[in-house]
């Protein structure tokens, strides 16, 4: 074997080894306990965090080629095809937008008798998610816009069929975000049909949310639809977030045994839709769709 | 040595950061949980081999950046790849002369001590997960041990001959 003797030339003791991973150790442990107990450092997160942004950039790119690929090899009739089905269904969701637009200047008018304080439509911009596993424990992702484009804590993310997650950590240039089916989030859904309000726990499976707080004669069944209650504060109301698949009314247990599966393919989707709530003032950092509030 | 130093320590952050994408690199869901651990596997390797140049403070620098990474409690990385790496530092001599069964079975038990530590700090947090799914890494990451040494073994013999 190969002695280099700038390495090993010496006896194995390494000086004062013992005394700097003690130390070392000490900081971890501090560190962990400002980021965990009080959240303190998501400054340094921030700024260590445009650090790796390259690494990020570097393995999400080829991803990235190969979807631009894939999108100039697709044959004309491939294309013909998408082209057929997308006229169908903006056809489909223009009708349907005929409607929303009517019930929209009805419960305007409805408000207005009530003299409620009528409510603002939310704004909406499209983000991708990065090709980025994060953290194997946890359901989180990250997208590829941050503070620098208003992105704030908490804010909520859905995709085209329902509610996705919110974000937890803002980078400069990308955010992390936290899925529904994590199992540690919860979210304050209500039953679309009546309105019972209950909680949506993840579990860590991407098709499986748990309602463990609903009493053994609360009314549910298999295959209602689950929506946002807005009750949180972090997520706007009406927006769909499950539909509930088993129900299993156990009588010596208080609370029944209530299942729901995720409205948007947590697993599959790729660009999603953050959401500046009508509260957050859409000016105060700019979010790019001119979307003016109808207030 | 200040430049001749830098020279020398290039090549092996390449090797780190290549470790680091290695562990952001998306995978399926189902081969998530046996995502060995590169960056212990590629840093365990630099400190039995250079262990005055790769200690324990830049173990903890690249933990950190890992925390960061993975999104994971800011420390928790740095510390179990801390501590891993100065159980080899401290072993270097030892290990270097070990038959590679013997080296093995060794990385094993510093894998194995990192994602106890990594647990460990979970369940004091609150991140829950089924606790098998941490000895999926320790599995993956043995079994490639060898092949990573065998990689980074030119590697090493070209910066000790080029001095």
């Amino acid at each position: 074997m190969v002695t280099s003797q700038a390495d090993n030339s010496n006896p194995a003791r390494i000086p004062a080894l013992g005394a700097r991973v003690l130390a070392l150790m000490a900081i971890s442990i501090v560190l962990m306990i400002l980021d965990h107990r009080q959240g303190h450092l998501e400054k340094v997160r921030n700024v260590l965090g445009v650090a790796l942004y390259p690494l990020q950039v570097a393995v999400d790119a080829p991803f990235r080629l190969w979807d631009w690929l894939g999108e100039g090899m697709t044959t004309r009739n491939e294309l013909q095809l998408e082209v057929s089905r997308l006229h169908a269904e903006r056809l489909l969701t223009n009708a349907r937008l005929q409607r929303f637009t009517a019930l929209e200047a009805e419960n305007a008018r409805l408000r207005d008798l009530l003299d409620a304080r009528s409510r603002v439509r939310d704004e909406i911009r499209v983000a991708e998610i990065m090709a980025v596993d994060a953290n194997p424990y946890r359901h989180n992702i990250v997208i590829d816009i941050g503070e620098s484009d208003g992105v704030y804590d908490g804010q909520a993310i859905v995709a085209a069929n329902g509610v996705v997650g919110q974000v937890i950590q803002t980078g400069f240039t990308t955010s992390q975000a936290i899925l529904i089916s994590d199992p540690g989030h919860a979210l304050p859904v209500e039953v679309n049909r009546n309105g019972l309000r209950t909680i949506a726990k993840g579990t860590g499976e991407f098709d499986r949310l748990d309602l463990p707080f609903l009493p053994n004669n609360a009314d549910i069944q298999p295959g209602d639809l689950l929506v946002t209650s807005g009750l949180g504060g972090a997520f706007p109301s009406g927006y769909p977030v499950a539909v509930v698949g088993t129900v299993n009314r156990i009588p010596q247990e208080p609370f029944a045994d209530v299942t729901a599966v995720p409205s948007s393919a947590l697993d599959q989707v790729r660009e999603v839709m953050l959401i500046w709530s009508a509260e957050k003032a859409p000016g105060e950092a700019a979010p790019a769709t001119p979307d003016v509030p109808n207030d | 040595m200040t430049s001749a130093g830098g020279s020398r320590r290039l090549p092996v952050i390449a090797t780190m950061l290549l470790a680091l994408m290695l562990m952001i690199l998306p995978v399926p869901e189902w081969a998530a949980t046996f995502r060995p651990d590169w960056v212990v596997l590629v840093f365990v390797y630099w400190a039995m081999m250079l262990p005055r140049t790769w200690s324990v403070g830049w173990a903890w620098l690249i933990g950190l950046a890992l925390d960061i990474a993975q999104g994971a409690i800011l420390g928790q990385h740095a510390m179990a790849l801390s501590l891993v790496v100065f159980m080899t530092v401290r072993f270097h001599l030892l290990m270097r002369v070990f038959p590679i069964s013997q080296l093995t079975a060794t990385v094993f038990a510093l894998l194995a001590l990192y994602q106890f530590l990594l647990f460990w700090v979970n369940g004091i947090a609150g991140v829950a997960a089924p606790a098998a799914s941490y000895w999926g890494p320790v599995i993956t990451g043995t079994v490639l041990w060898p092949v990573v040494s065998v990689f980074l073994s030119p590697l090493r013999a070209r910066l000790q001959l080029g001095r």
